[in-house]
């Protein structure tokens, strides 16, 4: 076979290679990605049934436990609003009032407490924010 | 010394400035004297960062509370180990690092360079310096670790608790330098394509630098991937974080980079694909920095709201539009030497890794900054997580591990069918018998990809052991060595093979380790009182005791386990969290020695066949009302102490408050006993995980081989290679018969 057309050949396949493989990220993206969404979003978009992930920051004095759940409220960054959280499982070491937390959380058909899936709370670290001035 | 410092970053802001002019103005004139000066400029910078770290880390040490980054990032308290590493814990430290350390690896090269690449070198010393300039910029105008106050605190803030750990001092400054040294190609790149010299002289310089950042950045992946595994929280070893993923990107890149460089070298194909992977090299490094600098992704490890990611992203921007202009300008002077021959050659093997590395980093870099995506098409952040990453990674490094097994035995340009029998009879035999080994115990029973691993693992691991067999027994042949010396005078005259060999063994052992706990894990989340047991993968778990401390430094509430199997002893673990006093004054006078940071320490016992890892989870609640009461009782005291401290003179003050200092201490041990006293049910997180060893085994492994391959070949080895090489611009030589060679060929192409 010519050598040119030998080498087209190979990048079409090539080229169809990374069109098939882009094509599935992209569907497997959108597919299977959870919205995640503010305190303020979740309360206008929420559906019974259906899980978001909640980003925000711990509100200050929301914490306490309730046996072996852990109940707290994530502020809104940006609204002065908070959804209150019901969540079991592993609490990572930097969770505190707040700090920037993600949980995955859903409506629960009765009861206004979100509910936040076992084990699916992560919480940024804090060390590497920008330090704020230190308190004494 | 803290406006010494301030007028030093200004001082290095100015010389990088006439460093990166010097350079380009001698480079475009041809004039000598100015590029000497712009390289000198160089050193002159490395000199003044390297005072001004000194300045820094002395703040640290002497506890100079009236460096702001000193009073929020340590403390009197904080243990001089980790009052070193604490500079770089801080925005304003990292930056310095960052600039500091490019100022050395920059240096470093242009002084073994000082003879070489010529026209390129003062392109690349000025490409050096805008990197300088950037991030001086920053530490100077935007992030200054010199910033002071006028009134000092008595005491810092301290490190974070979750930052005292060992990996601390080695973990952040190993992933700088290799971010730092990806900027050495990327500069030498760009100097090639300004000039036009775009032959392996610029790769045959800078290589060495690549390869250091590359093993550099592997080996504060790992370092940091060790970390994670020993902290709650922070997802295992491997958590597809951003931040992770960030400096997966650029090691990666440069994986792919390293070995196709060889086709060049060899064959002067591949020129458009070396520059542009170094160019993608560099501007993933700075993309890694930019994603824990701007907080631009959630991420467990990433810096919040900051004021950086505008001028990052305007130097991405730069780097990108820039790299791609400088590739489409030069495309005529990148063409290809020769052309791919078969696809059954070394160069089809390498070149497909590389495709499969290139897709890899695609896959990571979509996934990582698909909420930001979605956001811009939708309106809204989606999250895809980690289970994204599998049904592309897995397969893909699959691949990755056949082609580190394939690469080392296939023949360049062609191979034949003699060549095949050869190099692969051995190998393909014996991981198709481990294989079947498994099948028939019943090991991969259920998890197919992790069984593919294992083979395709031993197969790499066959396929290293047999190079080594022969070029050992070649040798010996030859010069009639003992076994071990002529292995050991083998891998010292061809390091950059039989380095490289080794580290595909170590990648392979590596991810059989990952294969291998993610597939076989056994995990149990458990309640248990004191003397109640449980069973996690065959083995019997049972709460001995608890066990809580109490000093100055920190609270400490954990939990004796005992471990056996079949009835037999296996290993006693120790596990407990820490609460570190809080400064939070609404906590009160009791309460914030028992809310403050927390730190989990996890009980560990690591085996070559499986760790066992546990963490505790005290639940303090029902200690909350004596922390109360104790809030109450010292809340109403202490006032009244400390108004009539505050008439005392100091020494006296501190005598009048010291009986109720003393009280309230032992209220805080009273009220931690209590967990042992009258102990209540506590959470275990327990986890079996097969191979776990195995992953930090493969990466010493890793880490020798990049080590062997990165150290200078002997003077003598060098002078026969220099020999053999051809003369740059000469024609290829003709392709030698693809037919088995004979034994003495064979011998020397070994040796």
């Amino acid at each position: 076979m010519d050598p040119s057309r030998k080498r087209a050949i190979r990048l079409v396949a090539a080229l169809t290679a990374a069109l098939l493989l882009a094509s599935a990220l992209v569907y497997t993206s959108f597919s299977a990605g959870r919205d995640e969404l503010t305190a303020g979003q979740l309360l206008t978009r929420a559906r019974p049934g259906q899980s978001y992930i909640l980003a925000g920051t711990v509100l200050t004095g929301s914490v306490r436990h309730v046996g072996d759940a852990l109940m707290f409220r994530v502020r809104d960054p940006k609204l002065r609003v908070s959804v209150p959280v019901r969540y079991t499982g592993i609490v990572p070491d930097p969770f505190r009032a707040g700090r920037g937390v993600l949980v995955t959380v859903h409506e629960p058909s009765t009861g206004t407490q979100f509910v936040g899936e076992q084990d699916s709370l992560t919480t940024k670290c804090p060390s590497k924010y920008q330090a704020t001035s230190a308190s004494y | 010394m803290a406006p010494v410092g301030r007028t030093l970053l200004v001082l290095g802001l100015v010389v990088a400035v006439y460093g990166a002019g010097a350079s380009l103005y001698g480079g475009r004139s041809g004039r000598e004297e100015w590029v000497v000066s712009g390289r000198r400029a160089v050193y002159a910078l490395a000199l003044v960062m390297t005072v001004a770290w000194v300045i820094l880390e002395a703040a640290f040490l002497r506890s100079d509370f009236s460096f702001n980054v000193v009073a929020a990032h340590s403390s009197t308290t904080t243990p001089t180990f980790y009052k070193l590493a604490a500079p770089w814990s801080s925005q304003e430290g990292s930056l310095l690092l960052w600039v500091w350390l490019l100022s050395l690896w920059s240096s470093l090269i242009l002084f073994l360079t000082r003879k070489r690449v010529r026209e390129i070198a003062p392109y690349a010393t000025a490409v050096l310096m805008g990197f300088a300039v950037f991030f001086g910029s920053l530490a100077a105008f935007f992030a200054n670790p010199f910033a002071t106050t006028a009134s000092p605190p008595p005491e810092g803030a301290g490190l974070d608790p979750l930052l005292l750990h060992p990996s601390m001092m080695i973990h952040p400054p190993m992933l700088y330098s290799g971010y730092t040294l990806m900027a050495v190609p990327f500069a030498f790149a760009v100097g090639a394509l300004i000039t036009g010299r775009l032959t392996s002289e610029w790769i045959s310089v800078s290589r060495r630098f690549a390869l250091a950042a590359w093993l550099f950045l592997g080996i504060g992946v790992v370092l940091g991937a060790r970390w994670s595994y020993t902290e709650l929280g922070w997802g295992g070893y491997w958590a597809w974080d951003p931040v992770e993923n960030a400096a997966l990107m650029p090691w990666l890149a440069s994986t792919a980079f390293i070995h196709s460089i060889m086709i060049q070298e060899k064959r002067g194909m591949l020129k458009v694909w070396n520059v542009s992977l170094v160019l993608a090299s560099g501007t993933l490094a700075i993309l890694g920095t930019f994603l824990v600098r701007s907080g631009v992704l959630d991420s467990i490890h990433a810096f919040g709201a900051s004021t950086l990611g505008v001028p990052f992203v305007l130097l991405l921007a730069t780097m990108i539009i820039g790299g791609i202009g400088l590739v489409l300008w030069r495309r005529e002077r990148l063409r290809s030497e020769a052309h791919l021959e078969s696809l059954l050659s070394r160069e089809a093997v390498f070149l497909l890794q590389n495709l499969v590395l290139v897709a890899m980093v695609f896959v990571i870099f979509w996934i990582t900054f698909f909420p930001l995506i979605s956001e811009a098409l939708t309106g809204t952040k989606v999250s895809v997580g980690p289970p994204a990453f599998r049904p592309f990674i897995v397969p893909l490094a699959l691949v990755l591990v056949a082609l580190s097994g394939i690469g080392p035995l296939i023949a360049w340009r062609r191979v034949t069918a003699a060549n095949l029998r050869r190099n692969f009879a051995f190998p393909v035999v014996g991981a198709v018998a481990i294989c079947l080994v498994l099948l028939v115990t019943g090991q991969g029973t259920g998890r197919p990809f992790a069984l593919v691993m294992f083979t395709f693992g031993a197969f790499v691991l066959l396929a290293v052991g047999q190079e080594f067999w022969r070029g050992t027994g070649a040798r010996m042949a030859m010069s009639r060595e003992a076994p071990p010396l002529a292995l050991v005078q083998l891998i010292r005259r061809n390091r950059r093979r039989y380095g490289g060999y080794i580290v595909h063994a170590g990648v392979a052992v590596l991810l059989i380790g990952v294969a291998a706990s993610s597939s076989f894990q056994h995990s149990r989340d458990a309640v248990l009182r004191p003397g109640q047991s449980t069973r996690v993968d065959g083995y019997t778990v049972r709460y001995v005791r608890p066990i809580a401390t109490a000093t100055a430094q920190k609270l400490s509430f954990g939990a004796v386990l005992d471990v056996s199997k079949g009835g037999k002893h296996v290993t006693t673990l120790r596990t407990s969290r820490g609460f570190y006093p809080s400064q939070d004054p609404s906590l009160g006078p009791i309460g914030r020695f028992f809310d403050g940071e927390a730190d989990s320490n996890v009980g560990l016992q690591a085996g070559a066949t499986r760790d066992i890892w546990t963490v505790v989870n005290p639940d303090l609640s029902p200690l909350r009302g004596l922390i109360n009461r104790g809030n109450a009782l010292f809340g109403a005291a202490l006032p009244k102490a400390m108004t009539r401290a505050a008439s005392l003179p100091p020494a006296q003050a501190q005598a009048s408050l010291a009986p109720l200092w003393q009280l309230r201490d032992q209220a805080i041990s009273g009220i931690a006993t209590r967990f042992i006293t009258h102990p209540w049910p506590v959470s275990f997180l327990l986890i079996v995980d097969p191979l776990v060893s195995w992953i930090w085994i493969g990466a010493i492994i890793v880490a020798i081989g990049g080590l062997l391959a990165l150290w200078p070949i002997p003077r003598l080895a060098r002078r026969r290679r220099a020999v053999t090489l051809p003369v740059p611009g000469a024609a290829p030589a003709p392709a030698p018969a693809a037919s088995a060679p004979s034994p003495v060929t064979a011998a020397r192409e070994l040796v």
